[in-house]
């Protein structure tokens, strides 16, 4: 006889673990599938991790949690050949008792969640990869299928947390592929270095963190960004753009990768470091036109495989955690009332999201990936622009500081024109608003 | 945009990024293969430089290989070519495939 349970969730990220830990905890009977050698072997982050989301899952995370470091000081880069114009934004009130935002190694904090998971009762199986949903004759999801042996498992709903790339619900006609210019490919690579020099070229005590966002001439005129992450005893170092960019420049990801690690403002941070890992992952950055339709008869779709990342920020795992969440108390809820996990009932958690930060800041930035897609300048003219202007007015040689600025406006005016400066601006206070 | 000129740089070798990496190869069974063609299309050839991995190679009559040892799953060649039937892409068997240590 086959084995019913009341919940099945597909993958075991960010979202998977969610909303599995949240089932068990509230002694449902959950089984977790995972088609990695163990959870997380097939994720990739840069990566962050966002306390609050997890804070409201398992408050006591802080305790036994693989963190590398808390973040005290974020610095954003606009980069050209040459240098970087930057903001950095640092302060001693990061140094809190629990900290807002950590670094992480995504394999080994993945691993501790699924530890979590199995604590809490779910019953988690990896190396294990669902091949197909399971329907019954009124097209209901009813259970799973998967590439084991008599691999046919049932259960009242299925939770697909299977990440951007989730072929499931595409192939059960759930979803569609994601569009080129709705998903960016990121490249990174794990750079080794002693603590004491990572804590002596970022200027941080023990435990202390910095993060870089870089933007600029790096990408080449693609849509995208990079970023250098501290972690305890490594720095993350990645570079990514969309799909459709690559697709259009014909760039090697690789080769873009290695002119971010050449650049001037990056290769000292970097020099000597033993690298030991290099990652591809796409992530979801279409926002909230991209977001498919999210339950139906017998299932719910969170995490990247929903697009809930926010580009604009570089949030992603906190929308995951936070939608896993939010999935798994919508079918208790059901439960408790006795409720079939049918599209109607399981409509809650479209309601509940629509009231939650998750899409209220994907709504906010729902024109942005459009407006980088079809506005370059952002990503060639304006950051050459600024670096000249930082320089301009830095070196002093004899020209009066009222030259200096006719000139920068000058040159500002010679590249794009008083009208399309004024577009620009009012494009990307719209997109922002 | 550039005033200055990129200077040229040694080309990446990304075997050598791809040894740093854990896999477990599944034989004979490649998770990813490319339908048969004379001639390869342009966005099939897009594949050989932008896979990340450098799966993807051009042969000396104009098609395109692929050998997905070294593939990370990223799914980038599938958002590009699943949908014109040039490629059919999935993922490996549960346990086979790249094997994080970091991520």
């Amino acid at each position: 006889m086959r084995e019913h349970f009341h919940a099945i969730v597909v993958g075991a990220g960010p979202s998977g673990n969610a909303a599995a830990y949240t089932l068990a905890k509230a002694g449902l009977k959950v089984l977790q599938i995972e088609r990695g050698e163990y959870p997380g072997s097939k994720n990739v982050q840069g990566a962050i991790l966002y306390a609050d989301a997890l804070e409201r899952i398992i408050p006591t995370f802080r305790e036994d949690a693989p963190l590398e470091r808390h973040v005290v000081e974020q610095r954003i880069w606009m980069m050209d050949q040459d240098g970087h114009a930057g903001a950095h934004y640092r302060s001693s009130s990061f140094n809190e008792e629990k900290p807002n935002r950590y670094t992480i190694i995504r394999a080994q904090f993945d691993k501790w969640f699924s530890r979590q998971v199995q604590a809490a009762g779910a019953l988690v199986i990896c190396e294990t990869t669902v091949t197909a949903l399971l329907r019954g004759e009124n097209g209901r999801v009813e259970g799973v299928v998967t590439d084991r042996e008599n691999g046919v498992v049932t259960a009242d709903i299925v939770i697909l947390a299977e990440g951007v790339n989730g072929l499931l619900g595409t192939r059960a006609g759930l979803r569609t592929r994601p569009k080129a210019e709705h998903v960016a490919l990121a490249v990174k690579e794990m750079h080794f270095l002693p603590q004491e020099t990572i804590e002596a070229r970022f200027n941080l005590k023990e435990d202390e963190g910095v993060v870089i966002e870089a933007t600029g001439t790096i990408t080449e005129g693609m849509v995208g960004t990079a970023f250098i992450y501290t972690n305890k005893e490594s720095l993350s170092v990645g570079i990514g753009c969309l799909v459709s960019d690559f697709g259009e420049t014909k760039t090697k990801p690789y080769e873009l990768l290695d002119r971010f690690k050449r650049h001037s403002s990056v290769h000292p941070l970097i020099e000597g470091a033993e690298v030991k890992e290099y990652a591809a992952h796409l992530i979801p950055e279409g926002g909230y036109k991209a977001i498919p339709q999210l339950y139906g008869d017998g299932w719910l779709i969170v995490g990247d495989a929903g697009s809930f990342v926010n580009a604009a920020h570089r949030e992603g795992s906190n929308l995951a955690m936070t939608t896993g969440r939010l999935a798994a108390e919508t079918v208790i809820h059901n439960r408790r009332m006795g409720l079939p996990n049918v599209a109607e009932n399981l409509k809650r958690y479209k309601d509940e999201l629509d009231r939650s930060f998750v899409m209220q800041d994907l709504k906010k930035y729902r024109n942005l990936p459009e407006t980088l897609h079809t506005n370059k300048q952002f990503f060639t003219t304006y950051p050459h622009l600024i670096s000249s202007a930082a320089q301009k007015l830095l070196r002093v040689d004899g020209d009066s500081k009222r030259q200096k600025e006719k000139d920068i406006t000058a040159a500002f005016l010679r590249t794009r024109r008083f009208g399309g400066l004024i577009t620009d601006v009012f494009k990307m206070a719209r997109a922002w608003r | 945009m550039s005033t200055t000129a990129r200077p040229p740089v040694p080309p990446v070798k990304v075997e050598e990024k791809l040894y740093q990496n854990r896999y477990m190869v599944d034989e004979g069974r490649p998770h990813v293969r490319i339908q048969p063609h004379d001639t390869a299309s342009p966005t099939l050839r897009t594949l050989v430089d932008v896979c990340p991995a450098g799966c993807y190679s051009a042969t000396d009559d104009g098609r395109v290989e692929i050998i997905p040892d070294g593939c990370m799953e990223c799914g980038t060649c599938r958002i590009l070519c699943e949908a014109s039937g040039e490629i059919e892409w999935n993922y490996p068997r549960g346990g086979y495939g790249i094997l994080f240590k970091f991520g």
